[in-house]
């Protein structure tokens, strides 16, 4: 193909972006009928396996992916980490790192075989005619060079485009993914850009030379709820105006009801079901979709009892089981499983690696429900003190730039007030940045606060004598978000456990503490064996119970839980929330969980606070507060979060919030929400809003409400 | 940005001051003195009526904290005072073998880079290979070989082939080019060697970690051709650490080529130093040790300037 024939290709394509409508403030609504497909595939891949080749064994890590793509559509590919998503998407690009290899299978794109092409001509389907958007915008653009060089780059090197040119479609492009005053942005760097803008470069360098495919690898998982939804409005409703395939690679089931056409979920290197989205919804035919759906907390709806899970951990790549995957944890296994499933055709129109698919139809197959447990445990409100009091907690960070430079604050934590009762959970959200971690070390004293005291059972931290604020610490404990960095590589996890008995003199000799560590991780669900093993053979989720066992191992009464299921696939998530319930009730455990998962934090709290930049915007019981909440902020952060369910996702509208979090340095004046609120005035402006209670226990900063 | 270069050398007085303090005084506490060694040292006999009298045309009858407040005043008039032994000033001393010695450190740094880059970039790209294996054991060779030893192959290798040495006296390179290259490339070639070794090993491993960087996979996705990624995308964020290496080294051989000035009979800064160790003069030492600690902090402003031209991300106010 020669340059002129492409140049006027792309003149062509050029126009009918010119016609499209810009991406605007108008949200494009819920997922809506798929648009009318033709029949032609654009992307047919048929039972790729990908492995990799270390020095002992080979790897596999896909085994017989299908998949197919019309133009135009958004399919999901779903999976918990160690599926086989990602490496699917890079094998389609062939991107696969150096290890990688492809035994067998076929990726079809259009008329052309890309796994059959030489290098050179696959260079020019990448960017060109499928684009790749990555999970991490921090680290996926190139630091030290500036973005306009980044975006120009694919229009040089597939359309031939002078510099001058490419730049103009630049700034055409920056404009296209709601970037303000584009002339300018091109000469700045990644490290200008906040990670929902970078976010939106990406996109921009992904559609540069106007791509029949997208694959976006986890695009929002890095980033907050708030700029989640506005990325993936965006990529909709580019998809839908300029008729771009989307592949979206995800965990989060809630995204998958809101965009997808389609849903391919893996499972240990398999696809285990794919279908249209209602129909693996509302109808799964396979026992992990089910065991899957049915573990996700739902925000839209009161808590029911303890989480659902599914049982066990997902086998290694390594593990040759030839038959079903999933077998091992499937509460419907039969002996004939041993044998590989094929991939049959449901009565809900959708396809199932289950060979009691049929049986799953007809209703004869059901999770059973997790044994009941007694109603919440009765708080002790009778205790004359609750567990931990906050007033007017605010915390300043100094930032000096220079020798001779001014001093500034970062306003971290701004008169902060709450409660939490002995044995209760007070769920604190917010986006990054808000000061919700930050209130948790400074209740660990490991920051201390400007001003503001913080009382444990009623005595003040600052009154407190040296003496008297060990025995303290002692009762507060702590699990962290990473379970990978958060626990000493070069310890055993027996050691790890007993090194707070130590510190506190609580195991007399070896053999006590050795004793002690078996009965602990017994208590979280670990086999006793692997007291002598080091943290980088555990699971992200054993990891997450030894953290667990490390902090009560010294019988504390007081935990802050920072993000401390973040990091867990969904079904790993419900076995460590239901252990931390299990925990609550047997010791009386009182816990402050930070999270920005409002569906996990509605689900383990009893109250809610919001926090955003630094103040607390609202708070109240959590069903109230996700049923009835009153604060703009909160509303919008309740509708931004997707639902993993596609009726309930069509039924909505979500709002999105415009914008980005302002800087801390210099908070916005008056209520620190009006640059981004809806209903802002001119009097938000001026008035710090105060929290007031609104209803009884339902307390919110707002003066508009 | 002036702002920031202000701020830096603002923050070099009290650094020089300290590193005043201490010479001075752990000079003072080294046994002898140069007049000793200078009337005694051949095992004259000199009475202690003439040593007295030296002593006191120098200066060093006066207390301690006498001799060193006149050298404070000296440093705050940027005056470095006389050499005790030739009585010239030490400014001039000095600067008669800077040039030697600066341009070797010089020559020997931009032999090492243009040797070093290359190859440590050929051996990242072919890595596991025979390339990288052939580029490895260059290196290993570099840094297992001292240079010195070195210089004397050098120096026997060129009594064999050419059948003489370069002249012992120094021409300028302003004054004739030739001659003066013909002099100084063989030390800077031995020094070179060694400084390429390191810089090739650097070069490799942090190219390595580049190229597994996010950034490269969005390029290959964006289908840049390769060469272009290793130039554009990957080589200038691998340089960075480098030139951390690259700036600390030269500066280190500003000081450091004592033995190989000795090898090939050359009139540098590190013949000087150890001469006036050796002969207690206590001002030339003291002058040397100011003029070095100021070309560190010198050297290391450079580097982070081109630290900050050539990453974006480091901007300083």
């Amino acid at each position: 193909m020669t340059k002129r024939r492409q140049a006027t290709e792309f003149a062509g394509g050029r126009d009918a972006l010119a016609s499209a409508t810009p991406y605007g403030a108008a949200p494009t609504g819920a997922a809506g009928p798929a648009p009318a497909l033709s029949t032609d595939l654009l992307l047919n891949v048929e039972d790729l396996h990908v492995s990799f080749a270390t020095d002992i064994v080979n790897v596999p890590a896909v085994q017989g992916l299908s998949l197919q793509v019309r133009p135009g559509e958004i399919v999901a590919l779903v999976g918990e980490s160690g599926s086989g998503k990602s490496v699917s998407a890079h094998a389609i690009m062939r991107l696969l790192p150096r290890t990688g290899r492809i035994p067998k299978g076929r990726i079809q794109f259009e008329d052309r075989d890309l796994l059959a092409l030489p290098e050179e001509q696959m260079r020019d389907v990448r960017g060109r005619e499928i684009a790749m958007i990555f999970q991490e915008p921090m680290t996926s653009l190139n630091p030290v060079l500036p973005i306009g060089l980044q975006i120009i780059e694919p229009l040089q090197f597939h359309l031939g485009m002078s510099t001058r040119d490419a730049n103009l479609r630049a700034v055409e492009l920056l404009r296209m993914v709601g970037i303000s005053d584009p002339e300018q942005r091109l000469r700045q760097y990644p490290h200008q850009f906040s990670g929902g803008m970078r976010q939106r470069v990406m996109i921009a360098i992904g559609l540069a030379c106007n791509p029949k495919l997208i694959i976006a690898d986890e695009p929002t998982t890095a980033l907050d709820v708030t700029i989640q939804a506005q990325i993936l409005e965006l990529m909709k409703a580019l998809s839908r105006d300029l008729g771009i395939a989307l592949i979206v690679i995800t965990h989060n089931l809630g995204i998958v009801a809101r965009y997808a056409h389609r849903v391919v979920v893996m499972y240990s290197g398999r696809v285990v079901e794919q279908g249209e989205a209602d129909a693996v919804f509302h109808r799964p035919r396979h026992p992990y979709t089910m065991g899957l759906l049915r573990s996700v907390p739902r925000l839209d709806r009161p808590r029911s009892g303890q989480l659902e899970t599914i049982e066990g951990l997902p086998p290694s790549a390594t593990d040759p089981l030839p038959g079903c995957r999933f077998a091992p944890r499937c509460p419907f296994r039969l002996p004939v499983c041993d044998t590989p499933p094929p991939l049959a055709p449901t009565d809900a129109g959708s396809l199932s690696a289950c060979i009691r698919a049929a049986d799953i139809a007809a209703g004869k197959l059901a999770w059973r429900k997790p044994a009941a447990v007694a109603a919440e445990a009765a708080l002790r409100q009778d205790a004359a003190e609750p567990a931990l009091r906050v007033r007017n907690l605010t915390k300043h960070f100094p930032v000096k730039t220079g020798l001779l430079a001014r001093t500034h604050q970062v306003r971290a934590v701004e008169d902060v007030s709450f409660t939490v009762e002995r044995g209760e959970t007070l769920g604190l959200v917010g986006e990054s940045g808000c000061g919700k971690s930050t209130v948790g070390r400074l209740i660990l004293r490991l920051d201390a606060p400007t001003a503001g005291s913080i009382a444990f059972e009623g005595r003040d931290f600052a009154q407190m004598s040296r003496v008297e604020l060990k025995a303290m610490r002692r009762k507060v404990q702590a699990v962290f978000q990473d379970p990978y960095s958060s626990l000493n590589p070069r310890m055993t996890i027996g050691q790890i456990i007993a090194e707070p008995l130590q510190v506190y003199g609580l195991a007399p000799n070896i053999a006590a503490a050795r004793e002690r560590v078996v009965s602990l991780l017994n208590e979280v669900g670990l086999r006793p064996e692997l007291a002598d093993r080091y943290p980088h053979q555990l699971s992200g989720g054993q990891r997450q119970r030894v953290g667990i066992a490390r902090a009560i191992a010294i019988e504390p009464q007081f935990i802050v839980c920072d993000e401390a299921v973040s990091a867990l696939d969904v079904s790993i998530q419900g076995q460590i929330v239901n252990l931390l319930e299990a925990l609550q009730r047997k010791r009386g455990l009182a816990y402050l969980f930070i999270a920005h998962d409002l569906a996990v934090v509605r689900h383990i709290s009893s109250r809610i606070v919001v926090m955003y930049l630094g103040r607390v915007m609202e708070t109240a019981d959590r069903d109230e507060l996700c049923e009835r909440p009153l604060h703009p902020y909160t509303k919008l952060l309740l509708e931004a979060a997707p639902i993993p369910d596609p009726s309930v996702e069509k039924a909505r509208a979500p709002q999105l919030i415009h914008g980005e979090l302002p800087s801390p340095l210099a908070p916005p004046s008056g209520c620190v929400f009006h640059t981004r609120c809806p209903i802002a005035t001119s009097e938000c402006r001026v008035e710090i809003p105060v929290l007031r209670e609104i209803r009884p226990g339902h307390s919110a900063a707002c003066i508009k409400v | 940005m002036l702002r920031y270069v202000a701020n830096r050398l603002l923050l070099a007085i009290p650094t020089l001051i300290g590193v005043a303090i201490m010479t001075f005084f752990i000079l003072r506490v080294v046994p002898g003195d140069i007049v000793e060694a200078k009337l005694r040292g051949d095992g004259a006999q000199v009475t202690t009526d003439v040593i007295e009298r030296e002593r006191a045309r120098l200066g060093l009858d006066k207390p301690r904290s006498e001799q060193f407040l006149d050298w404070m005043k000296g440093l705050a008039r940027l005056d470095l005072g006389n050499s005790m032994w030739t009585g010239r000033p030490v400014i001039e001393e000095v600067a008669a073998r800077f040039e030697i010695t600066f341009q070797i450190a010089l020559m020997a740094t931009l032999i090492g880079c243009f040797i070093a880059i290359p190859l440590g970039v050929m051996a990242a790209l072919y890595r596991g290979t025979f390339v990288d294996t052939l580029i490895r054991l260059f290196a290993v060779a570099g840094l297992a070989v001292p240079s010195f030893w070195l210089g004397m192959l050098i120096v026997l290798a060129l009594l064999w082939s050419v059948g003489s040495l370069p002249p012992l006296t120094f021409t300028p390179i302003y004054k004739d080019p030739a001659a003066n290259l013909w002099q100084l490339i063989w030390p800077a070639l031995a020094v070179g060697y060694r400084f390429a070794a390191v810089l090739t090993r650097i070069v490799r491993s942090s190219l390595l970690e580049v190229l597994g960087e996010d950034y490269i996979r969005t390029a290959r996705a964006k289908g840049v051709i390769e060469s272009v990624i290793v130039r554009r995308h990957a080589l200038r964020n691998a340089l960075l650490p480098a030139v951390t290496v690259i700036g600390l080294e030269f500066a280190f051989l500003l000081g450091g080529l004592v033995v190989t000035e000795q090898v090939f009979s050359l009139n540098g800064l590190g013949r000087l130093f150890v001469q006036s160790v050796a002969r207690h003069d206590f001002t030339l030492i003291q002058g040397m040790v100011m003029l070095f600690a100021a070309f560190y902090i010198a050297i290391n402003l450079v580097i982070d300037l081109i630290y900050a031209a050539l990453d974006p991300r480091v901007r300083y106010q």
